[in-house]
């Protein structure tokens, strides 16, 4: 775990603009970046900030799908909330406040991708090495509050940088974090891409891109077969 | 001039329950405060424990206490709107029925406000909505536009009572105890009956009754909004603001006719309330069930000729899929059914408009749950549907709502007339000025 003072104190970064991209040729489905989410955050079970979806298509072979946050640009989840607890961070990042968070879920009615997680119940006990539960790394969660994935933020902009712990987990090398700025990625077994042009040339996309919110999170379309680079 | 017995007549008719209530009236108050307090249990242990104890969940995430909040408002609605249509168009029919229609909108209100805080998941945290206000969301919309329309609301209802408040003073001022005595007294403000203090207070219920639908139709529009500015199938639709305000007065006038059938029932009204009013008002629920019939069908059509990935599903899961039964009971239980029964000629005025009533506030309800939470159900990732099963919290404390509602008419009632004794001199003496122009079911004179 990343000592807050050391990030702090860590000579100025350029501004990153976090992006994710996701490799779905890659995605077997196995669900560790769930899971590794999940122990990230202390996050019961039913909290799938990043889920993968199992999708079948007409001759019935299955295909996955992992959505985390998009981080909208265009974010219906902040336009809706009351209290201004969802903002959005200069690295492009939505955050949430759960110290103001009311809890009424609009934000949970108006994200079209399902990935906000409301709090019914007591979060697991957890005791945060950087003292207090921060919109960054909203550990223990806030019970009556919604929470989501926020890119691991915690990790990417510490003094110490890491991957985000979905991508670390990764083994596939099908999540890819990226900066648009530097333009650059780079996954979990640590491939190392130019970020748009590795989206343009393998036709990536953003989901549901006709609905204007402008998703930091590319696709590569597949079914999970087997690539050779 | 009307006869002075008629007018006896009429006050005592109009007094008769005030401060006074045989064993019959109790037991009613009884078994509802019961029900309420058995709602405040259950919402007393979601506060302990937490929405947990709720059948919401991560996909269905609004269920029963929003749904209700649409609902409640909308019988609220029903109410305000009757009563101002009706004192704006000068219908006459009006006058016995005024009183009950604004105390019903009030109580309803109330309730239907209560919800949306309810619903929160951190309550304690609610002054959050006036401390960092973000003037973008809809729920904010809400707040500031329910809150007008309570206050609005309770001027209506006040404004009319000011000069029976004073009879009241005058016929039982000595009579009551202190507090009761100093209220009305207080609340009574000095009114005489002069013509000065007629004029006014008509012009200002005049204002009241103008301010008050633009008012109520931004309530149920800013309702209407918290849904469709999502992009969820079956919400995000420009339809949606008239189609609930539509929806919230068809449902409304349901429960005027339902209170006025039980209050004038129970209170003895029945001199002054007849089929006059249930024809009237079983007339007006048709055009409004007839108007909501056609915006259903309107929505229905443009969504399921088109049937994109976001609506498709929700219809299909609507006319045929696991919400079919509910949506047919509604259609032809809360819509069409009714809509025969109050456009039927013939006898059995009250009972078919009284039936046909219960049918559209049931259905409307059903309606709301139909929007409410297949919306929430139906996949935004198209591959797994939600359930939703409400918990015996949440069952608790609709009924319990729904209890408070009748009991507090009744204890309000307790305290003030029945029917505005003072709106019925006042349309009396405009009848009689205007020969043939009576439409209130004059009594045979007395004398």
């Amino acid at each position: 775990m990343a000592d807050p003072a050391a990030s702090a104190t860590a000579p100025a970064q350029p501004q990153r603009q976090w992006t994710f991209v996701i490799d779905l040729r890659r995605c077997d489905g196995c669900g560790k970046c769930t899971l590794a989410c999940q122990q990230e955050h202390h996050l019961p079970k039913s909290f799938e900030w990043i889920k993968v979806f199992r999708l079948q298509d007409e001759t019935g072979r299955e295909s996955y799908m992992p959505r985390p946050c998009m981080q909208c640009e265009n974010a219906p989840c902040l336009r809706v909330c009351p209290v201004g607890a969802t903002f959005k961070e200069p690295d492009g990042v939505i955050l949430v406040d759960q110290g103001r968070c009311i809890g009424c879920r609009m934000c949970m009615a108006a994200c079209p991708y399902g990935a906000r997680y409301f709090n019914y119940d007591d979060p697991p006990a957890y005791n945060n090495p950087f003292g207090k539960a921060t919109p960054e790394f909203p550990v223990p969660q806030q019970k009556g509050t919604v929470g989501k994935c926020m890119f691991c933020v915690h990790r990417t902009e510490s003094g110490n940088p890491r991957l985000p712990a979905c991508v670390e987990a990764c083994t596939m090398g099908a999540l890819y974090v990226g900066d648009l700025d530097q333009d650059i990625a780079v996954n979990g077994p640590g491939e190392t891409v130019r970020l748009m042009p590795f989206v343009r040339e393998n036709d990536g996309f953003r989901y549901k891109e006709e609905l204007g919110t402008s998703p930091r999170v590319y696709y590569i379309a597949g079914h999970g077969q087997d690539l050779e680079y | 001039m009307p006869d002075r017995s008629d007018r006896e007549q009429m006050v005592r008719a109009a007094l008769r329950p005030v401060g006074r209530g045989g064993w019959r009236y109790w037991s009613i108050v009884v078994a509802l405060a019961a029900l309420v307090a058995w709602g405040l249990y259950a919402y007393s242990y979601q506060l302990r424990h937490g929405l947990g104890v709720t059948g919401l969940n991560q996909k269905v995430s609004w269920g029963f206490y929003i749904l209700n909040c649409v609902f409640f408002i909308g019988i609220s609605y029903g109410g305000a709107m009757t009563s101002a249509i009706l004192r704006l168009t000068h219908a006459r029919w009006r006058a016995p029925i005024t009183r009950l229609a604004e105390a019903t909108a009030v109580a309803a209100l109330l309730v239907g406000a209560a919800y949306p805080l309810i619903d929160l998941g951190r309550p304690d945290r609610m002054l959050n909505l006036l401390l960092h206000p973000h003037a973008g969301s809809p729920v904010l919309w809400d707040l500031v536009a329910v809150g007008t329309y309570l206050v609005a609301s309770l001027v209506f209802l006040y404004l009319p009572l000011v000069p029976d408040l004073a009879l009241m003073r005058d016929r039982l001022g000595a009579g009551t105890r202190g507090l009761v005595g100093r209220l009305y007294r207080v609340g009574s403000l000095g009114w005489t009956g002069s013509d000065h203090q007629r004029q006014a207070l008509a012009l200002g219920v005049g204002i009241m009754a103008v301010l008050i639908i633009p008012l109520a139709v931004s309530v149920h529009s800013v309702l209407a909004w918290l849904f469709a500015v999502t992009v969820r199938g079956g919400w995000h639709s420009t339809i949606f603001a008239p189609y609930f305000v539509l929806g919230a007065m068809l449902s409304g006038v349901g429960a005027v006719i339902l209170v006025i059938a039980a209050f004038s029932r129970g209170y003895g009204l029945g001199d002054y309330v007849g089929p006059k009013q249930y024809r009237y008002l079983g007339y007006l629920l048709l055009a409004l069930a007839l108007a909501y019939t056609y915006f259903m069908i309107s929505e229905y059509l443009t969504d399921g000729y088109v049937a994109d990935q976001s609506s498709g599903p929700l219809i299909a899961a609507l006319f045929t899929g696991s919400y079919a039964p509910l949506f047919w009971a509604f259609t032809i239980g809360g819509l069409i059914v009714p809509i025969l029964l109050v456009a039927a000629p013939g006898r059995y005025v009250e009972g078919r408009a009284v039936l046909a009533a219960l049918l559209v506030v049931a259905g409307m309800w059903l309606k709301r749950f139909l929007i409410v939470v297949p919306g929430m159900a139906e996949p935004l990732m198209p591959w797994d549907w939600g359930v939703y099963h409400p918990s015996w919290v949440e069952i608790s404390i609709t009924i319990g709502t729904a209890a408070a509602i009748p009991l507090m008419l009744m204890l309000f009632f307790h305290f003030v007339p029945v029917m505005s004794v003072h709106e019925m001199e006042e349309v009396e003496s405009e009848s009689s000025r205007e020969p043939g122009a009576a439409v209130l079911p004059r009594r045979q004179p007395a004398g």
